[in-house]
């Protein structure tokens, strides 16, 4: 349950804040994901039958994660009569020493990968260098990023924080074969990858995948990608090292013909990918000579005990759910201080991590709760009643906390104010407190004390406060209508509405203390 | 028709004018309205930040102050939207079945101000006359959680002399989101700064929500840069006559 490369970063306000204040990553984030959406959107209106597609996407996941010892079993059998061997890793340090292991084993020292969130998860990369082992990623914004010894801060797009000028400059500095005259031409950078990947591809030994899909029924992994450069790492190496979350699953092919059609469109808002590529165990002759499966866990088994937090286990992983919100598109990936960013990180890491952290309890209150996210998700994640149970669970960790400094002086704002609205007399009360003191509020709620209050200093140094009105709604009530609600005069069944069947209660009058 | 009022407690207790103006359109629609002393808030505020356990008393509260009518009526989309959605949820986690079975009965019948005059009272023109441009900023609770639609929209075109103006990227969020507009006050911020541009852009005189709190945001970035734009509630601008 770690995802060690991470450990140490601030918490997402602080993060935000950072990546608030950088004008040119706002610029690149709000073109990206605003091209991104648009697409999307059409590409999603093209199918009819798109809210039947979700919603058979939502029933196999959930059968899938209902059964998931049925089918992880099933599929262990699978692979292991097609010739290949899986192996079972707890967490991440132990699934990152099976890949070490297996890649010395191979009798070398380089890796290339396709593009993985899962070896992303487990800070493979990071694990394998300590052990002397080079990981070359693949992905062209996956090899930018490591070029750049940056962090990914997209699901699909990695290096979406970056435009083509910074590209230029990461590769003139960082590889060593990429022409003397490279400008920031897209074709001449994506042409100056391709030659310095080659080298790789047809050098390497050892290949590490991820998989979109682990299909049960026949031991088949499946994975969706744009580039090529999957395909090549899935066939050219010898041995190929899958490292697989066991989520992952679908019973059959039959299931996969639906998140075929859901996936690409969701991502990269195309009607099918450039490449899929699928295998079953090894064939003599044709592609790696072994194959290893690693199953993660991770963190799942405890996410899927929950029985709200759990539907984050069906994501496809299509970042349609990053490309809407609207606080992604603001402070991109980096502050949520994980693989996972955007709204599915919010509830996803906080589970696969637990939340001991004041960074992994800060991550469900990074949303609004907008609900944008829930809407384009093609799994239906409700994503919002997911976050808001995070929270809950949050509010519960932080009881015993002590290095949440905001959190004693929150949990006594909230205190006093569900206590005031527990009963209408104090609620009146407090109104008429607030109508005392509107002059001290200066023209339209901008006095200067305002803004050096605690917990709504963060709203008054951009915001007015609203100034309290000279009689509240129900004060007004009470002196101009108090005697159309007499407490005798029972309500009156309206036509064509079903009627309560029980008496009302006698609630329309006020008493004179109001 | 007798019409329970649940006013919301930011309605209340900041923002009275948008509850008396759903109390004038209705008047005038010759409905009656009663407004149930014992209310309070709908738990959102709590729930919405993780303190769950302190919104279940005011599920309970507001079980107790609303049953028994045929409908309910509140000028928020927001808090229309936790009562149908999570209170239901709440009184059944409690284990009161007591709770679960009144609370089962009174949501269907809580309608935000728009969907109750649109689709249950089945009325578009409500008879008011506002001369002003207007920019209308759907709230995402009423667009994603209620989803009602066009009908603040039927019900503004109804409206006499009025000019409405299309808001650009209306339906992006403006940044409130409850507590999140302290506890993340810059992405807050960056929101809100967007949605007031795209305010100003339209040349309206009045901004105009289902719901009081993403005014009470949008407003108060509004009145900080003296951008001569003002706030009111869709109920105000019905209420409004020649």
């Amino acid at each position: 349950m770690s995802m060690p490369t991470y450990l140490g970063m601030p918490a997402f306000p602080e993060a935000a804040a950072e990546a608030l204040a950088n004008p040119q990553l706002r610029r690149n984030l709000a073109h990206a994901t605003g091209t991104i959406r648009t697409k999307r959107a059409a590409a999603v209106a093209e199918l009819t039958d798109w809210d039947e597609l979700r919603a058979a996407a939502k029933a196999i996941k959930d059968h899938t994660l209902a059964n998931l010892d049925h089918y992880l079993l099933q599929l262990e059998e699978k692979v292991t009569a097609a010739g290949g061997q899986v192996h079972w890793a707890d967490g991440a340090a132990e699934a990152n020493a099976i890949v070490a292991s297996l890649t010395r084993a191979a009798g070398t020292d380089t890796v290339v990968k396709v593009k993985s969130m899962a070896t992303q998860e487990t800070g493979l990369n990071e694990a394998l260098a300590a052990e002397g082992i080079t990981a070359i990623e693949t992905d062209l914004a996956e090899l930018i990023v490591q070029l750049g010894r940056d962090r990914p801060s997209h699901i699909l797009v990695p290096a979406i924080h970056r435009n083509r000028a910074e590209i230029r400059e990461i590769f003139r500095r960082e590889m060593p074969d990429a022409p003397a005259g490279l400008t920031d031409d897209p074709a001449e950078l994506a042409a100056a990858a391709r030659s310095h990947l080659r080298r790789a591809f047809l050098s390497a030994t050892v290949g590490v995948s991820g998989a979109n899909f682990a299909i049960a029924e026949t031991g088949s992994l499946v994975v969706l990608e744009s580039e090529g450069n999957g395909r090549m790492c899935l066939t050219l190496p010898e041995t190929l090292i899958s490292v697989v979350g066991i989520e992952k699953l679908l019973p059959s092919w039959r299931d996969l013909e639906v998140f075929l059609a859901l996936l690409p469109r969701s991502s990269t808002a195309e009607r099918m990918n450039p490449y899929i590529s699928t295998w079953t165990g090894v064939r003599p002759g044709d592609g790696p000579r072994a194959f290893h499966l690693v199953l993660l866990d991770n963190g799942r088994t405890t996410a899927l005990a929950d029985k709200i937090g759990r539907q984050a286990l069906r994501c496809i992983k299509c970042s349609a759910c990053l490309n809407v919100c609207p606080v992604y598109e603001r402070v991109g990936g980096h502050a949520y201080g994980s693989p996972y960013p955007g709204p599915i990180g919010a509830i996803l890491t906080p589970q696969l991590r637990g939340m001991s952290s004041a960074a992994d309890q800060a991550l469900p209150y990074a949303s609004t709760l907008c609900g944008a996210c829930y809407d384009v998700c093609p799994v239906a994640i409700n994503i919002p009643e997911a976050l808001v149970h995070l929270r809950s669970l949050a509010v519960d960790s932080r009881r015993h906390a002590r290095f949440q400094t905001d959190f004693p002086a929150e949990r006594l704002a909230l205190g006093a104010v569900a206590w005031t609205l527990r009963g209408r007399r104090r609620l009146a009360f407090a109104q008429r407190a607030a109508s005392a003191s509107r002059k001290l509020f200066g023209a339209s709620g901008s006095a200067a004390w305002t803004r050096r209050l605690p917990l709504l200093g963060g709203w008054t140094r951009t915001r007015n406060l609203p100034v309290p009105p000279p009689e509240s709604f129900r004060a007004w009530w009470a002196r101009t209508r108090q005697d159309d609600a007499s407490p005798d005069s029972p309500p009156e069944i309206a036509p064509g509405l079903p009627s309560p069947g029980t008496a009302p209660r006698q609630t329309g009058s006020g008493t004179a203390d109001e | 028709m007798r019409i329970a009022l649940f006013v919301t407690c930011l309605t209340d207790t900041l923002y009275p004018e948008a509850g008396k103006s759903v109390v004038r359109v209705l008047d005038r629609l010759g409905h009656q309205v009663v407004f149930p002393m014992e209310q309070t808030c709908c738990g959102q505020l709590h729930f919405n930040t993780g303190y769950r356990a302190q919104s279940l008393p005011l599920v309970r509260g507001f079980a107790e102050a609303f049953g028994g009518f045929d409908a309910i009526v509140t000028p928020s989309a927001s808090c229309a939207a936790m009562v149908r959605e999570y209170h239901p949820q709440l009184a059944e986690e409690s284990g009161d079945r007591g709770l679960a079975r009144a609370v089962a009965e009174i949501t269907p019948r809580v309608h935000e101000l728009s969907m109750l005059l649109t689709d249950v009272l089945g009325v578009t023109d409500v008879g008011a006359s506002f001369p002003h441009r207007v920019t209308y900023h759907p709230s995402c609770h009423s667009l994603r959680m209620l989803r009602i639609g066009d009908a603040p929209l039927r019900l503004l075109r109804s409206v006499r002399g009025l000019d409405l103006s299309e808001l650009p990227a209306a339906d992006v969020c403006c940044g409130f989101g409850g507590t999140f507009s302290v506890k993340n006050p810059g992405v807050s911020a960056a929101m809100c700064a967007d949605k007031c541009a795209a305010v100003l852009s339209t040349g309206a005189d009045v901004l105009c929500a289902a719901d009081s709190s993403c005014l009470m945001h949008i407003g108060g970035a509004l009145a900080r840069q003296r951008a001569g734009v003002t706030t009111m509630h869709l109920a105000e601008i019905l209420a409004s006559t020649r």
